[in-house]
Order: structure tokens, then sequence, then C-alpha cells
């Protein structure tokens, strides 16, 4: 067990290890001068060089790769080009945002999902699993910042229950802050609840034709004892695998509904850093992400391991 | 239960009767902006996201522009220039404090110019500070400043925010918390969300209406339109979405006020890679631009056909949009004179923002009609400051030339129209060092003939400033001279 920890560990520092390398190299020949992206078109040559002396980005490349990573194994993410504070307290005030955004989009999505692909499966081949099936595609190819944008108008601009977007931090209080990310939460939720359940049914359909199935239906289980009991704790694992796709997905790769809500989300600070070259801030958080996903991956795996005992051995 | 249902109906009626009685004293205000400035101290950055925010509210400079763009005394309430047009005297105005409790001198004025021309200075338009020689403080409220060569624009470059005066104890720390002598005080910054500011009561001069302002970050299109129809902010100075300006309209709750900016979009053209060095080619390219139909394609109706490098509202202007007509036929004739009677293939560059993008494909249509082909090439802002801009690798490219009156880049033979004629730098020359109305009016109506004849770059258009904010609000700017929201008189009426 601790020689499997081991290698597990050993393997996840080579990964970030890979990753930081890669998305350092990247970003270095991306064509995009942070200093003349801020002092603009009219500056002197002179003022863009007293800039980039300022930034440090006039030391050579292997020396600053060797001092962003030096500063990451001690905590420190270096400063943001831009807004010249440290890149960490940007991370979380955005983190404030995005992960409870990705929280309940997860739980909105899960709840829908689970009941009604097991719906769904139950009664397959009926007209009701036709129309949970026509409904799932529909959300599916709903394009999601259309979808959010017909929320704004009936629950913002028409009825105006909620603000149209923005949040307005944790200090404002439970109601308003989570009034403002009910919206996101839903746009975000739905075309995932449309996969979801859609991948739940599937594998239930699967478990369901499996031979140990047959023998608890024919030792005379209730079809209801058959499917909750046997049935779905089989079918979990493909759902779990999506549910950690999903996960990383929602933390960051919400950029296009947080700009219909202009949320201050990670996914819009990576997106802005990059557009503005602010390179050590892109560095920082795509590495912190890679690192999520190697965390929510490794959570996966074990959940496989409740779900599924036989994986526990191996 | 039904108890709750009518204490939570009650509750919602009263706070709803509050707030309604909060309208009628409304002195806070919430505006979009488009996009979030990186930081904000307009002595150390080109965004014009910063000026939106602090220019006149937080930090005021020597001399100030005002929403037409004349120079209006600021900081200096008077000023006098010697015979030889080499001496500018300001007088400062008495009893003006930092927003951190110190008070201005004549000091602070010498440190802040100082500063902004100083060898590693991070100023983004050094070039505003080229003809001081000297600064010194004659006495606390008195400062000289000394010129290399007579400067015909020196009180109006004195009005950049770039220009603003700054205190020496605070000066590192503007980028975070800025502290200037403006009749607003920085408050918070949610970064990604807003930058809040509030009223300055120690303010030297009369007392601003609102008590409190917040810019919203707002950069979609149609989130932008929500906002303002849901009431979450009441005010969009410069609107990104011109396709749903027509809405507006409609709604009586809404102003809609479209005003002119200092940016000319132009079809910037490589002057110095062949074909486009050949004066004929660059013509045909002007006869082959409809610029009204880029106007309604791209922008919805909204902006002025320009002939030269001018701002249209400017005394100066003169009408050159008749130089090289909309005529397809003339244009393949001129290639055809060049010695490109089959065509031209080419590139165009074109960067994120929608006039350009969207004017991009009009102009390449426009363009194809008369046998110059174009690829479209979309770039963002950093790759397009690194290619087109540092490394001049380009074809033709959009850009709108937002500076206000930038007539003299076309002077900089390392310019990236890359565009050389002594002629025009005489003219240029000329009018840095002549300080009369009259005289200067002249030499810049010289200048716009030269560059519309030369055909330097396709001159497209003035991109329109478009405002909507609620009906009650007055005293925000119609037009911008300089890239600002200013707030010192706006107010709710009602």
């Amino acid at each position: 067990m601790l020689f499997y920890a081991l290698r597990r560990l050993f393997l996840v520092s080579i990964t970030l290890l890979v990753a930081s390398i890669v998305v350092f190299a990247v970003l270095e020949i991306v064509p995009g001068d942070p200093a003349r992206l801020m002092l603009g078109i009219n500056a002197t040559e002179d003022a863009v060089a007293a800039l980039r002396l300022q930034m440090g980005l006039d030391k050579p490349l292997v020396t600053r790769y060797f001092s962003w990573i030096g500063g990451m194994l001690t905590g420190d993410f270096g400063r943001s080009y831009t807004y010249s504070v440290p890149v960490m307290e940007l991370v979380r005030e955005r983190m404030v945002v995005s992960l409870p955004l990705a929280l309940l989009a997860l739980i909105l999505s899960t709840t829908i999902a689970i009941p009604v692909g097991i719906f769904s499966a139950a009664r397959r081949g009926t007209s009701a699993d036709a129309g949970v099936m026509a409904a799932t595609q529909v959300g599916i190819a709903i394009p999601n910042f259309w979808f959010a944008l017909l929320l704004v108008y009936l629950f913002a601009v028409t009825f105006r229950l909620v603000p149209a977007g923005g949040f307005p931090g944790w200090d404002a209080g439970l109601g308003p802050a989570l009034a403002s990310l009910v919206l996101p939460a839903i746009a975000l939720a739905l075309p995932q609840a449309a996969i979801l359940s859609r991948v739940t049914r599937s594998a239930l359909l699967d478990v369901m034709s499996e031979d140990y199935i047959r023998t608890a239906r024919a030792k005379g289980l209730p079809a209801n004892t058959v499917l909750w009991r046997h049935a779905l704790r089989n079918a979990l694992i493909p759902v779990l695998t999506i549910l950690g796709l999903q996960f990383a997905f929602l933390l960051a790769g919400t950029i296009i509904i947080e700009n219909v809500f202009y949320l201050p989300g990670l996914g819009r600070l990576v997106f802005q850093a990059i557009t503005q070259r602010d390179l050590i801030v892109v560095e920082s958080v795509v590495v912190l992400l890679v690192a999520t996903v190697i965390v929510v991956n490794f959570l996966v795996d074990l959940a496989y391991g409740w779900a599924d005992p036989r994986l526990r051995t191996r | 239960m039904t108890m709750t249902i009518k204490s939570i109906l009650a509750g919602t009626a009263l706070v709803f009767a509050l707030s309604t009685q909060a309208f009628a004293a409304k002195t806070d205000l919430t505006l979009g902006v488009a996009l979030e400035p990186p930081h904000l101290d307009p002595t150390a950055g080109a965004a014009a996201a910063i000026d939106e925010i602090v220019y006149a509210n937080i930090f005021e400079g020597l001399t100030r522009i005002g929403p037409n763009g004349t120079v209006e005394p600021a900081l200096a309430e008077s000023w006098s220039l010697s015979d030889d047009e080499l001496v500018y005297t300001f007088n400062l105005h008495d009893g003006v404090t930092f927003h951190d409790g110190t008070s201005l001198d004549a000091g602070d004025v010498v440190f802040s110019l100082d500063r902004a021309r100083a060898e590693d200075s991070t100023n983004a338009q050094k070039a505003l500070f080229a003809a001081i020689d000297t600064v010194e403080a004659v006495d606390d409220l008195t400062v000289m400043v000394t010129l290399k060569q007579p400067s015909g624009s020196f009180l109006y470059n004195m009005g950049w925010g770039d220009a603003v005066i700054v205190a020496p104890e605070t000066a590192e720390t503007n980028k975070e918390n800025p502290v200037g002598t403006g009749p607003f005080r920085f408050d918070s910054w949610a970064k990604g969300s807003s930058v809040s500011i509030v009223r300055n009561p120690d303010y030297w001069g009369d007392q601003v209406a609102l008590e409190k302002a917040m810019f919203r970050f707002i950069s979609d299109p149609a989130a932008a339109t929500a906002s303002l129809l849901a009431g979450d902010v009441q005010a969009f100075p410069n609107f990104p979405a011109p396709e749903a300006v027509p809405q507006f309209e409609a709604d009586p709750r809404f102003a809609v006020v479209i005003g002119s900016t200092e940016g000319e979009t132009i079809l910037s053209t490589n002057n110095g890679k062949p074909p486009f060095d050949k004066l004929e080619v660059r013509q045909a390219i002007a006869h082959a631009i409809d610029r009204q139909a880029i106007i309604d394609g791209a922008m919805f109706g909204q902006g002025t056909p320009i002939g030269s490098h001018f701002a249209p509202h400017h005394p100066a202007y003169v009408e050159l949009v008749e130089t090289y007509p909309y005529d397809p036929e003339r244009a393949k004739e001129l290639l055809a004179e060049a010695g490109f009677p089959d065509g031209i293939k080419a590139t165009i560059k074109l960067p994120p923002p929608s006039y350009a993008r969207r004017g991009g494909e009009i102009v390449a249509a426009q363009l194809r009609e008369v046998g110059i082909d174009l690829e479209i090439i979309p770039v963002e802002w950093a790759q397009w400051l690194d290619q087109v801009f540092k490394a001049k690798d380009y074809d033709l490219t959009i850009v709108s030339h937002t500076e206000p009156n930038d007539i003299g880049i076309y002077a900089r033979d390392d310019y990236y129209f890359q565009y050389r004629n002594p002629e025009f730098n005489d003219v240029m020359a000329k009018l840095d060092a002549t300080a009369g109305e009259e005289e200067r009016y002249a030499l810049m109506r010289q200048a716009q003939e030269i560059l519309a004849n030369d055909a330097v770059n396709g001159f497209m258009f003035q991109l329109a400033k478009t405002g909507i904010w609620d009906a009650d609000i007055e005293g925000l700017w119609e037009n911008s001279p300089v890239q600002a929201n200013d707030l010192t008189e706006v107010r709710w009426t009602n």
C-alpha cells in the first residue's frame, strides 16, 4: 500500500513537472510582450524597456522558469504583471466564486440527472423514455450561453427576481451572493445534467443485461430491489468518471457563462491574463488547475473502489 | 404557513417602499464599463480603462480637457507664458489636499513631471513631456516650466491622464490604491467585478452631487444589454452593443446619446512593403472602399466618414472624403497602371474589436470586387502589437487610433505605417513650434490634405461614442475628447 502511494505520488509529481514546463514554454513562445501591451502604441522604447526591467522580463528564460517553479514549491506563486498583486491573492478571490458555483452546478446536475437516468432506464422503450431522451438531446444541443441569456431575460429583466449578473461578494450576505449564483448554476447544470442522465441510463441498461442481474431476478427479488441494490451501484462507475471530468470543467471552463453573467470567476481570470500576457498568472493558475484535476481524478479512483469492491484489490 | 407568507409579503412591500423612498434622493450611480483596468495609475499604463475610472474623478493635472475638448484650468488656477513662448508659470490653487490628507504644493508638481520624463519612467505617453527642459518650484504655489522650444500643444498635453499630479509618498502605490486630489476618493476594487469611488468631502472645488459611484466590468455585449434592462447598471457611457441601440431608443426609461470620439478608424497600410509602397495601389484601395457600407454593416450606422486622419468635430477639420470617391472601376484602372492588371493577393490582420473584425470582412469583400484578394487573419492585441506594430510584418490591418490630435504619428519614421514624407514632417515640425491658434489650424489643414492625397491609409470613419443611461441622469459626456467618465457634473434629476 505504501509502495502504491509512493509510486502514485511520484507519477503525480512528474505529471506536474511536465505540465509546468509545457505551460511555461508554450506561453513564452506565444507572441506578445506584456510590457508593450501595458504601455500601448504611443510608448517610447525606453519606457517599455524600463517596465520590462521592473517586471523581471529581462532575465533569461531558464532563470525565470526556475525562479517561478522554485517560488511555487515554497508556496509563492509570484506577482501578477498587470495587477501587481500576489497571484495567490487573485486566485483566492476568484475561487470563492468559482468553487461554490461549480459545486452548486454539480449538485444541481446530479440531483436532476441520476433520477432522470434511472427513471428512463426503468421504462426503457416506453414513450416516457423516448420523451426524456428527446429532452436530453435538446439539453445537449442548446448552447449554454444562449440558454443563459434566456434565463437572464426571464428572471432578471422581466421578473427582476435576481440580478442580471455580477457577484456582490460573500460579505454582502448569503442571500444576495447565492441569488447571483442561481442562474449561472442552472445554465451550467442543465447541459451537464442532460449528458449525465444519458450516461446513467445507458450504464444502467448495460448492467441490467448482465448475468448477475438475471440471477437476482431469477431468485425472485422485486424489480426495484434489483435496480437499486444491484444494478445502480455497478452502473455508477461511468457516472463517476463523467462527474470527475465535469467538475474540472466547471471549475475553469466556464468562461462563456462567466462572461454572460460577468462573474469574477477563475475562467475569466485566465482568459484575461492570456489576452494581457500576464504570463505569471496564466502559468500559475494552469498548473494549479492541473493539480486540481489530478486530485479530482484520484478521488474518483477512490470512489470507484467504493462503488465496486473488486477494484480495491487491484 | 399562511401567516409566514403574509409576513414575507408585508416585509417585501416594506422593503419596496423604503427603496422607492431612497430613490427620491438618489446619490449613487452604477456605471458599466467594458474593460477592467490592469491597475489604477494613469501615469503608468496606456489602457483607456484606467482613465475611464480615474480621470477627473480621482486624479487631476495642472490643466484638464473639458467635455468639448477644450483646455480648462484644473490644479493650476491660472498661468502665463513668457514672450519668447518658452516659460510657463503656473499658479496653483491654494488649499488643495491629496486624499491621504497631505497638502499639494509646487514640489509635488515638480516631482510628478520629473518622474514622468525620467530615464526609468514607465509613462506610456512620455512624448507629452518631451518639450520640457526644466521644472522648478518658485514658491509653494508657483511652478515654472521651461521648454526646449515653443510648444503649441503643451497646455493640452498637461491635461492628459498621463500628466496628472501625484504625491511622492503615494506614487508607487497608486496602482492598487490611487491617491489623487480629485472630487472622488478611491474606495474599493473587487477584482473582476467592480471599482467603487466615494465623494471626497475635503475637495478644494465644488462638491460633486454623487456620493458614491461604482464601475462594473461587463464586456459581453448581450450581458451589457441585460444589465441595463434589469437595472443592475444605470449608465453605460461606452455601450458595446450597437445592434441593441434601437431597443433602447424605443424605451422611454433610457437616454441614448450618440457622440463622437477621437478614434480615427483606418485601414492601416504598410507603406514600406511592395506593392503598397506604390501610390497607385493605395489610391486604388481608397477608391475601392465604400465607407458608408462599412459604417452601416459593421457599426450599425454609427460613425462619420473621414477622408484623412483627423476628427470631424475639430475646428481645423477639412472635408476630404471626396479626394478618392468610391469608384471600383477607377480602382481597377489604377491597379492596372501600377502593373497589377490581374490583381493583388495580400493579408489583412484584424485585432479583436468588432469595428476591426466586422469591418474587416466588409473591406475584404469590397477589395475583392476590384481584384485585391485579402486573406483575413484574426489576431489578439498582444500579437498585433508584436507582429504588426513592432515588427511591421503586415500588409493591411484595421485599427481605431483613439489618441486625440494624433496626426503627428505620420511624421514618425519608425511608425508601423512606414510612411515617409519630408514635406509632411516639415509641417509637423512647424506645428510643434507654433503657438498661435490660427496658424496652427492652417498647418493642421495642410497636414490633412497631404495625408489624404498620399492615400497613406484607407481612411474609413470616426468611431462613434454610444452612451446609454437612465433618462433621469444628467451630466455625463456626450463626446469623448479624452477617454474618461468624468462624473464631476453628474446628478440624478429625480
